[in-house]
């Protein structure tokens, strides 16, 4: 279990770390603990999963890549047959079930766009579905910061 | 290893130039920062330079926005947040960047992008993700959403998602 500590730190680590010679000892200071006491605990989130990650979170899409967010409307008979063809794409980085008429998203990542539409057409090919494809036309904001 | 000498990615008029350096200092990161006293002396040593040079190339990467920013990312299950919806809405083309900045600033939405419409199937042109620990709390994210857009909400939906099919770390460097 977390406890106030622990929320401390996710709450503070989420909007930042500094880029300095001992950056654990100076966050550590600003919340009244040691540094090794920081460390600990941050590897403690890290190994039960309370964190994904810690560290610099890059965007993918600045360094090349092409991205598009994609939705089937899978018949439900179907559901699972659908998931293992789309699923076998080494392109299809996350899918996801929702529920809604549109029921399967997946992300496609590629390193050109073009192959963007090559992974989908090869989909609706083999699935006989219409693949809707969603690419990112603008960005407002990305960054997850839930207060726990 | 990645040993490409310049890469030139151009997004949006920006071109961002990332030389053998900064993709070595890429690949050392991508998983994580090491958890140790002077994590940037531990990555110099790895691409076989000084931590201030580390320091600096970090520091113009969070610039010019290929490093976000260093920080913790939440497991949002593993925090209670289990309600994780997708919120869709029609807007009027002409305002949506006006209104994609103020849905953006809302705490509780974690991304929120235009994307185009598929007509006549998909009117939604405004995608923004909420996360609540419960399914009521997320509705009542979802009628904050639309008394911000007032009458320029002229249709939304939520999609909730009920499975993970697949989730892969995605290697951006290897």
């Amino acid at each position: 279990m977390m406890d106030e500590l622990d929320r401390k730190i996710i709450n503070v680590l989420q909007s930042g770390f500094p880029l300095s010679n001992e950056p654990y000892a100076e966050v550590a200071a600003q919340m009244g603990i040691t540094e090794t006491e920081l460390i600990t605990r941050l590897q403690g989130l890290l190994d039960n999963k309370t964190l994904s990650r810690f560290g610099p979170m890059y965007d993918a899409q600045k360094m090349g890549g092409s991205f598009s967010l994609v939705a089937i409307q899978v018949p439900e008979e179907d559901f699972d047959t659908v998931t293992e063809v789309v699923n076998s794409y080494s392109e299809v980085a996350h899918n996801y079930q929702r529920d809604h008429k549109f029921n399967m998203w997946y992300v496609i990542a590629t390193e050109t766009p073009v192959q963007i539409g090559e992974v989908n057409r090869d989909i609706e090919q083999r699935t006989g579905l219409k693949v809707y494809n969603f690419p990112k036309l603008a960005e407002y904001f990305v960054g997850l910061q839930l207060p726990v | 290893m990645a040993t490409s000498p310049v890469k030139q990615a151009s997004v949006s008029g920006h071109n961002i130039h990332l030389d053998d350096i900064d993709r070595r200092i890429i690949q050392t990161t991508q998983s994580g920062l090491p958890l140790v006293s002077r994590p940037y002396d531990d990555i110099a040593r790895d691409v076989g330079i000084s931590a201030d040079e580390v320091m600096m190339r970090m520091h113009n990467m969070q610039q010019s926005g290929i490093i976000r920013r260093i920080a913790a990312v939440p497991n949002h299950y593993a925090l209670g947040y289990k309600a994780n919806g997708m919120t869709v809405w029609d807007v009027p083309d002409d305002r949506i960047d006006e209104l994609g900045e103020r849905v953006g600033a809302l705490k509780f939405v974690s991304h929120c992008y235009h994307r185009p419409r598929c007509l006549p199937d998909w009117p939604y042109n405004l995608f923004a993700m909420v996360h609540a620990h419960t399914h009521e709390e997320a509705l009542e994210l979802v009628s904050r959403i639309a008394d911000l857009l007032g009458g320029d909400d002229r249709g939304h939906d939520v999609l909730f998602s009920t499975r993970i099919l697949k989730k892969t770390g995605m290697r951006l460097i290897s």
